[in-house]
């Protein structure tokens, strides 16, 4: 996916560090729900973390679910629908999901600057929720899954144009850490 | 955390009752009508406080300036600067020579005199009407410590525009908001308080956890605001006398957001989303106890209490687009009251109870703007790329907003209900989201 780039390799390495990393454990969803999918924001910057960045090649590594498959789908203004191409991602992650059960996921939703602050939150949910009932059909398990709305708060790039808020709008499917 | 608010417990008001002479209210030709809006402004005088024992010297001019400062960014009042002044004022208590005021156009002079003794400090103050020669109100007294030095000017300075305008002051208020640094797609994000002019700003947050739109209570001791610190948006609550904090209004499985107390500070009202769905909720702090409001298929955010606390504004997209609805506070039927073109988030009710602000979203812009409670009389006050975040001033005359230029960051504005005198707050750096306290006792 051509989103994808070198920086979410990097977080895909930060966010891998963090979940071995005690501070971002516990009650946190493993710290991965503010250190994966471009929602990185330096909560935990005390230290420098070493983690593996996983090959894109390996299908079963966390950067292939990231880069190849996509770890997330676009929304149109106000909208919560997901388009043809956003089900075709969201069926791809499903298989992944299923064939890698040990991950859990942290579903974050997210809207572009153009709206008010509280409604922004509202409409992320419904982003957020609308991306995992698909994942939900697809034979992914509720059990491993939590939404968390940032509204318009964590913007993936922020620039006052339509290019940005186009891929502001947006549910990302955030490895959170191994489960049991 | 040290504690918020400046020891003024001492602060005591003294009426002067040395020169009596006060005119009937109606009878007072020194009047503002603000409501109406102001077109010129009045011309005053404030000269330096006159300093009754030497350690009132370092206040003497520092006094005068916050007064003329504050009586000037209402844009109601203008000054007649020092330099220009004819008279002198060299002693509280002698008699006022009108002719060297009136000579230099001034139509209010205020006077005033400080001495302190140790950390003690005393602010005297007085209001003349120059074209009449006549006092206005009786001459005030304000002691309390040296380190609130400016409430005190700020005490000086709302006694002044009520005796002019005959509406409340709101000088001596502070307003929490969050301080925003660091680049946009990483944005550290702390509650802030400050004097309502941009000064003594304290952090009550250490920017760790995202927090957003924080909402002060109506006596100004607690804080409810939406905290990221566990993962998911929760609700803090924090008492800014003590510094204790706690997480309040969990709801299960959902995104807590959008709190606001009651005008009583007994209960809260927030928005909690799960399920694609969000609706209100109220919750009794001395139970925990928590209530559903609303159950309806959509998006119902951004509640706000009326000052009697009998109803609740918010908006909701049931209608397919954002609105602004009417409810008893114990939930029940809605009253749809925007039917104007555009989108419209964030109502709050006036502490006055006659009008609501609100947000709204019309062809590509941001508008803070008034309504009637009945939805009537709507008025746009402001418009630009990005307009939020209304709240009132503790008299009900002025809206304090976030506003975002393209492609800048976020600051805090201010506008008076008349659509006059917008004027941007200072801040150490980004802010937004800014709720504005009572008036100080």
């Amino acid at each position: 996916m051509t989103l994808t780039s070198k920086a979410l390799l990097l977080l895909a390495g930060i966010a891998l560090a963090a979940c071995n990393n005690p501070r971002g454990g516990g009650s946190f969803g493993g710290g991965g729900a503010d250190g994966f999918g471009g929602a990185n924001d330096g909560f935990f910057d005390g230290g420098i973390t070493t983690g593996n960045l996983g090959d894109p090649n390996d299908p079963r590594s966390v950067a292939h679910f990231q880069q190849r498959i996509g770890d997330r789908v676009f929304f149109t203004v106000d909208s919560s629908s997901l388009t043809a191409e956003g089900r075709a991602t969201l069926e791809a992650q499903a298989r992944w999901l299923n064939a890698n059960p040990q991950f859990s996921i942290v579903m974050e939703g997210h809207a572009d600057e153009r709206g008010t602050r509280d409604y922004n939150i509202a409409l992320g949910e419904r982003r957020a929720n609308a991306a995992m009932q698909y994942l939900i059909g697809q034979g992914v398990s509720a059990n491993r899954m939590r939404v968390v709305s940032y509204g318009k708060d964590r913007p993936v790039e922020a620039c006052a144009a339509q290019r940005c808020w186009d891929i502001n709008r947006r549910a990302v499917t955030a490895i959170a850490g191994v489960t049991g | 955390m040290t504690r918020l608010f400046h020891s003024l417990t001492a602060l005591a008001v003294l009426i002067l009752t040395s020169f009596a002479a006060s005119l009937p209210a109606q009878a007072q030709p020194l009047r503002l009508q603000i409501t109406e809006g102001v077109i010129e402004p009045m011309p005053f005088a404030m000269p330096a406080f006159v300093p009754e024992n030497s350690g009132g010297g370092q206040y003497a001019d520092r006094l005068a300036r916050v007064v003329a400062a504050n009586l000037t960014n209402t844009g109601l009042f203008r000054e007649v600067p020092p330099q220009a002044h004819i008279g002198r004022i060299t002693s509280f208590d002698a008699g006022v020579n009108y002719a060297d005021w009136r000579a230099v156009n001034v139509q209010a002079l205020i006077t005033g005199a400080v001495s302190v003794q140790g950390n003690r400090m005393t602010v005297k103050f007085r209001l003349f009407d120059v074209l009449t020669g006549q006092q206005v109100g009786q001459g005030l007294q304000f002691a309390g410590t040296t380190d609130s030095w400016r409430r005190m000017a700020h005490k000086v300075s709302d006694a002044v525009y009520s005796r002019i305008t005959g509406e409340g002051g709101y000088f001596d208020s502070r307003v929490v908001f969050i301080s925003e640094s660091g680049p946009r797609t990483s944005r550290t994000r702390r509650l802030a308080i400050m004097d309502q002019d941009g000064e003594n700003v304290q952090f009550l947050t250490d920017g760790r956890a995202m927090v957003i739109g924080p909402r002060i209570s109506l006596s100004g001791e607690r804080i409810l605001y939406t905290t990221y610190e566990t993962g998911t948006p929760r609700l803090a609550l924090m008492n800014t006398q003590t510094g204790q904090r706690q997480l309040v209004g969990d709801i299960p499985g959902a995104q807590v957001f959008s709190p606001r107390f009651s005008p009583d500070g007994g209960s809260l009202v927030f928005s909690a989303a799960r399920g694609g769905n969000t609706d209100l909720y109220r919750m009794q702090l001395s139970s925990g106890q928590i209530q559903q409001l609303t159950s309806s298929p959509s998006i119902a955010t951004g509640p706000s209490f009326s000052p009697d606390g009998r109803f609740i504004a918010f908006e909701s997209d049931r209608s397919g687009t954002s609105q602004i609805y009417v409810m008893p506070a114990s939930g029940g039927e809605a009253r749809r009251i925007s039917f104007g073109q555009g989108r419209y988030n964030t109502p709050v009710w006036s502490p006055r109870g006659d009008l609501i602000a609100f947000t709204k979203q019309n062809a590509g812009r941001f508008h803070i703007g008034v309504m009637r409670t009945d939805g009537s009389e709507e008025r746009l006050l402001t418009a630009s790329f990005l307009d939020e975040s209304p709240t009132w001033a503790p008299n009900g005359r002025v809206i304090m907003f976030t506003r975002e230029a393209q492609g800048g960051d976020p600051s805090l504005f201010s506008v008076d209900i008349t659509g006059r005198n917008l004027r941007r707050i200072p801040t150490p750096g980004p802010a937004s989201d800014p709720s504005w306290g009572p008036l100080l006792q």
